[in-house]
């Protein structure tokens, strides 16, 4: 099974497979691999019928660059006639009457759906063991999680089932999983995929993306996706750039800052190793190295813990047990059904994002919470803004460590949200950034992170590729 | 910030999350612990800074006051865990 979407798309067209046979495999992969919890509904049926199409199309003569691959969508994405949990007892048998954009895209370009990948519930964890369908493991090591929230996403792809999958990226749930699992992950800019059907968490830092072998397949998927839709308010009405074509761009002449603040004291020893290597790696591909600062970066996990909770309490609000979604049995009044629904429908972390958001959203809070935390997401933002002045992209190690333990930060929330001190910083100025596959530590993924400006996606989908013709970190794949 | 369980009664119900009584104690430090990390904030240098509530200054898009949505209530009416005579149905709300 060819595990990445140039040499199976080529494959498809030279009739080496169908796109049933590639279909075929792949689920027959997902189910060798079911001691992995990656997925939480696979639809063969379904998936059989699409290759059939993709077949069809190849055939034809005029197929996308995606027809025929089998890939699957973060849970988070409706689909309709297929079940869309969001990795909720709250939503575990809720079928939607209608396709999320990005699932419409995908198959417009006849990519073949194989189903539905875990995740953490409502897209709140950074380890994917908050889900109602139970923790996923990392292909790496059955003992460790795959980072989160798109962890199922991850550990597919990882596990080499398929050549690609869906995300969605609020906090780092694209990049830290890709991080963790060895892939690579991109997070668009804010309003450059549109959210229509996308299940919303925090809504102002909620970005759609994909997570893949190679920066080059990202590339593909990515231009699939991206683009603009009215039924989103938010999407982006701009054109896109060849991101596909841009991929040749070299490093020459290209600035990319060394921000200080995400190599800080909880960076272990061997990702900092890994990462700073990597750098230099750049460096002989023509880029020159600046060292920039970003004097606000320590803010960002507090403003952020306040911003997508807040926002989390808000959108979820609509979860009545009323038009779909959970009841409870026997509700004795109207507010009763509305509680009992609720608190039992809802795990523990998103209870608990729910009340932090409720209360700083509360009468005589919310300036010092609320307000406060949009007050710090400006001068967050306008760190990026200044630094941007001097450099074209910037690079630090995607996560302070690698993939931890199951189990090892369930008890106490403060030490799971540090995975994200790297990540959330972006999401809060909605710009584009990508995790690549940068070397090892313990035998374990490391991921470096760049940055960009927002809409430039194409430099940052070419740098990553550029860095990837002269590695093989993100070929690297972990023993069945 | 310390939460004590009279915060956490008012919050939880704010947010209709039911919080039974002998989880009060354990939720109020949980969220105590997540709102000291807020607390940070209030030692930053941010009074004056404009707040940030979305990544681009955009100006929501405009569109022509049309019907666009077909007619799917027996869809949606479906999804229910209780739907009668075309209506989502609940419990009695007046006596």
């Amino acid at each position: 099974m060819a595990s990445d979407i140039a040499q199976l798309a080529q494959a498809l067209r030279a009739r080496k497979i169908s796109a049933a046979e590639s279909t075929r495999q792949a689920l027959a992969a997902a189910q060798a691999r079911a001691d992995l919890n990656a997925f939480v509904t696979l639809d063969e049926q379904a998936a059989l019928g699409a290759a059939a199409r993709a077949d069809a199309a190849l055939a034809a003569g005029d197929a996308s660059a995606l027809a025929g691959i089998p890939f699957v969508h973060k849970d988070i994405f409706c689909t309709k006639g297929m079940r869309t949990t969001c990795a909720s007892r709250m939503l575990e048998n809720f079928v939607p009457p209608y396709d999320a954009a990005v699932v419409e895209r995908l198959a417009a370009h006849a990519a073949v759906s194989l189903g539905k990948a875990n995740m953490d519930e409502f897209a709140m964890g950074s380890s994917n063991e908050n889900s109602f369908f139970g923790a996923v493991k990392n292909p790496w090591d059955a003992t460790r999680v795959p980072g989160g929230s798109s962890g199922g996403s991850a550990a597919a792809v990882a596990a080499g089932i398929v050549p690609f999958a869906t995300g969605t990226d609020t906090g780092g749930s694209i990049r830290q999983p890709a991080a963790f699992c060895g892939i690579t992950g991109l997070k668009p800019t804010y309003g450059r995929v549109s959210r229509y059907g996308m299940i919303a968490y925090a809504s102002s830092l909620d970005c759609a993306g994909v997570l893949a072998r190679s920066a080059g397949d990202c590339a593909r998927v990515f231009a699939a996706m991206a683009g603009h839709d009215a039924r989103d308010a938010t999407s982006v009405d701009r054109p896109c750039d060849d991101y596909v074509g841009a991929l040749s761009t070299t490093l020459q002449g290209i600035k990319i800052g060394v921000a200080r603040e995400y190599f800080g004291a909880g960076v272990e020893a061997g990702v900092d190793a890994a990462t700073r290597e990597a750098l230099r790696e750049f460096e002989k591909l023509g880029a020159t190295l600046v060292d920039v600062s970003l004097p606000y970066a320590h803010l960002a996990i507090p403003a952020y813990y306040v911003i997508a909770p807040a926002e989390a309490s808000s959108n979820l609000a609509r979860y009545d047990g009323v038009r779909y979604g959970h009841r409870c049995a026997d509700p004795q009044s109207l507010e009763d059904m509305y509680a009992r629904s609720r608190g039992e429908g809802f795990g523990a972390e998103v209870k608990r994002r729910i009340l932090v958001g409720t209360y700083a959203l509360s009468a005589g809070y919310y300036d010092a919470y609320y307000l406060r935390a949009q007050r710090a997401r400006r001068v967050i933002a306008n760190d990026f803004a200044e630094a941007f002045k001097q450099v074209d992209l910037i690079a630090g190690p995607t996560t302070p460590t690698v993939a931890f333990k199951l189990g090892e930060k369930t008890s106490d929330p403060l030490a799971m949200y540090a995975a994200d001190v790297n990540t959330v910083a972006v999401n809060l100025a909605g710009l584009p950034a990508i995790s690549i596959p940068a070397g090892f530590s313990e035998n374990l993924p490391v991921g470096l992170q760049l940055i960009a400006p927002a809409f430039a996606e194409a430099r940052l989908l070419a740098t990553a590729h550029q860095f990837q013709l002269a590695t093989d970190w993100h070929a690297r794949e972990p023993s069945a | 910030m310390a939460i004590d369980t009279a915060i956490v009664a008012r919050i939880a119900r704010l947010a209709r999350l039911p919080i039974p009584a002998q989880d009060a104690a354990q939720t109020a430090a949980g969220l105590s612990r997540v709102l000291d990390l807020a607390a940070q904030l209030a030692d930053a240098p941010l009074d004056g800074v404009e707040p940030m509530a979305h990544p681009h200054a955009q100006t929501l898009a405009w569109r022509a006051d049309a019907v666009t949505e077909s007619d799917r209530a027996d869809a949606l009416l479906a999804l229910a865990p209780d739907a009668r005579a075309g209506l989502y149905a609940v419990p009695k709300v007046i006596g």
